[in-house]
């Protein structure tokens, strides 16, 4: 087999499993996987920045929230039904990433952290205080009959799941084609190496812009999924945490790995889940697992499973 | 030799505070030749040609490439116009294979990738080692993968930023060879303190010190000259 070939094979099937899983998985399952894919999603789109192309962002958040709002809003106040809303948190996403990054980008490094985050933090802010469109602290509940799309109920949990799964598997094909393609390769060279890839005739502004608006595309439908599949757009979800975990989350499955965000999200969500169970100090155990995660696999599951055995894992 | 203007710089200077690192240095490149740029340590010479690829901005003066003034470009373009510049100091994508440091190179020019970028691995000798990540290689081959990656931009102007340094003699030879291969295409500026490569390789030499130009000419011209020969040839 060739090595696009089992590359193609590997993230095909696990796709194929988790398709599988709308069928086997049970109630309670089904809803934390959407939840998971759903997240997954967006933690992809992170990864695309910070994993592929070397941008570590703290203002993720915003494109994120600019997604749940973006569609949370039109339906709020425009009555708009679930596709258009999706569409247009898509839009918001990836139009707010721009926004952000042609100022953000002229920092590098530690600045460009301490903007992004500033910028998330304004929106955030914005979206707490503008409370006639937002409604602040309550947040939106998106009623359930404008949960439709295509017919399907989104509330309801199979409909929700696959509607989750199709938002993950596009997300996850399109981000492997575009990793392995020379655009791709200019993103991870930019990441290795700024000014080598500034002398091989690339500009690292105008690549670095499109990456992170790519990245915004991706926070910003994940975040109108969020809104739509669950039925609440709300300011926490726009908070710095949520530019945090997809940090988090790609961290533990491994940055720069295609499947890796979805393996953190997943890990993350479940040691939460169940250490809740048996205790109120379930972040502590997340804590302890991300130290752990530092001292053993700095590289995160997946940097780790590639540095050692699996080289050819995009 | 009534040979075409390559490239042309006037007056070109760049201070670092005190620091006259270029100061007002006049130079002209004739289309395809070799020509090597010597000097003392810290005369100035790659500040001298990061101004004209770009990676410094010019404090004031002027270039002039194939015609077009490219004084206040961004390096970038000047690449995309066909000046490549190899690193002095090794760097090469460590932790990308070999192949993908020269694909990066290929297809900015949008050349057939899988073909253009073996081939140009062959040229420099490294096509066995296309999977090999390039931070393993060693120094040598490092070095030669760097060049290799300029020569994969195909440029009018291939500027080598003390291309032999830690090389082995072999390599050195194989090394100079190359470089007679890509002339007359590519115009070549070399900056070099191995003497013997200058000599063998360089049609012309520009002599810096202190950031001015103390003198140009043929390598006999150079070698006879008393104010290069006190400066530098430790005559």
């Amino acid at each position: 087999m060739s090595a696009g070939a089992r590359i193609w094979a590997l993230h095909l099937a696990a796709l194929a499993l988790l398709a599988a899983g709308g069928v086997l998985l049970p109630a309670y399952h089904l809803t934390n996987f959407a939840k998971v894919m759903v997240l997954a999603t967006y933690a992809m789109g992170y990864n695309i920045a910070f994993g592929y192309t070397g941008l570590l962002s703290l203002g993720h958040a915003l494109f994120f929230g600019a997604g749940l709002y973006g569609a949370g809003m039109l339906v709020q106040h425009a009555g708009a039904a679930a596709g258009p809303a999706a569409i247009a948190g898509l839009l918001a996403g990836g139009a707010m990433a721009g926004v952000v990054g042609l100022l953000a980008l002229r920092t590098q490094g530690v600045a460009f952290m301490i903007v992004t985050l500033m910028f998330a933090q304004a929106g955030y802010l914005t979206i707490l205080y503008n409370t006639a469109w937002t409604r602040g602290d309550e947040g939106i509940v998106i009623a359930r009959e404008a949960r439709v799309l295509l017919g399907f109920d989104l509330s309801a949990d199979l409909p929700r799941y696959f509607a989750a799964f199709a938002l993950f598997a596009a997300g996850l094909v399109l981000k492997l084609w575009l990793v392995r393609s020379p655009s791709g390769r200019v993103m991870i060279a930019l990441r290795e190496n700024e000014e080598r890839s500034r002398m091989l005739g690339y500009d690292p502004y105008a690549r670095k812009l499109a990456a992170l608006v790519i990245s915004g595309l991706y926070a910003g439908a994940a975040g109108a999924a969020y809104g739509l599949l669950f039925g609440y757009v709300g300011a926490s979800l726009a908070s710095t945490q949520y530019s945090i975990l997809p940090l988090l989350w790609v961290l533990l499955g491994g940055a720069g790995t295609v499947l890796g965000p979805f393996v953190g999200a997943l890990l993350m969500f479940y040691l939460i889940d169940y250490s809740s169970a048996v205790t109120t100090a379930s972040l502590l155990v997340v804590g302890v697992a991300l130290v752990l995660l530092v001292l053993f696999a700095p590289k995160g599951i997946l940097g780790t499973l590639r540095e050692r055995w699996l080289k050819w894992l995009p | 030799m009534a040979a075409v203007t390559l490239l042309e710089a006037r007056g070109l200077t760049r201070h670092f505070g005190g620091l006259k690192a270029v100061d007002g240095v006049d130079f002209t490149l004739a289309e395809g030749e070799i020509h090597a740029l010597i000097g003392p340590n810290g005369a100035g010479k790659t500040t001298f040609v990061s101004l004209l690829c770009g990676r410094i901005p010019v404090q004031s003066g002027s270039i002039r490439f194939d015609g077009a003034d490219i004084t206040r470009m961004p390096a970038h373009r000047r690449v995309r116009r066909g000046i490549a510049y190899t690193f002095q100091i090794t760097q090469v994508f460590a932790n990308l294979t070999v192949f993908d440091n020269v694909a990066l190179a290929v297809q900015r020019r949008g050349g057939h990738l899988a073909e253009e970028t073996q081939a140009a691995l062959s040229r420099v000798g490294l096509a066995e080692r296309a999977g090999q990540i390039a931070g393993t290689l060693s120094y040598g081959h490092q070095r030669v993968l760097e060049i290799a990656m300029g020569l994969a931009l195909q440029p009018r102007l291939l500027i080598l930023d003390e291309p032999t340094q830690g090389l082995a003699n072999a390599e050195i030879e194989t090394f100079k060879d190359l470089v007679r291969q890509i002339v007359p295409e590519t115009t070549v500026l070399l900056i070099e303190h191995n003497m013997d490569v200058v000599m063998d390789l360089a049609q012309r030499i520009t002599v810096l010190n202190f950031g001015e130009v103390l003198a140009t000419g043929t390598p006999e011209a150079i070698r006879a000259n008393p104010a290069v020969q006190a400066a530098y040839l430790g005559g």
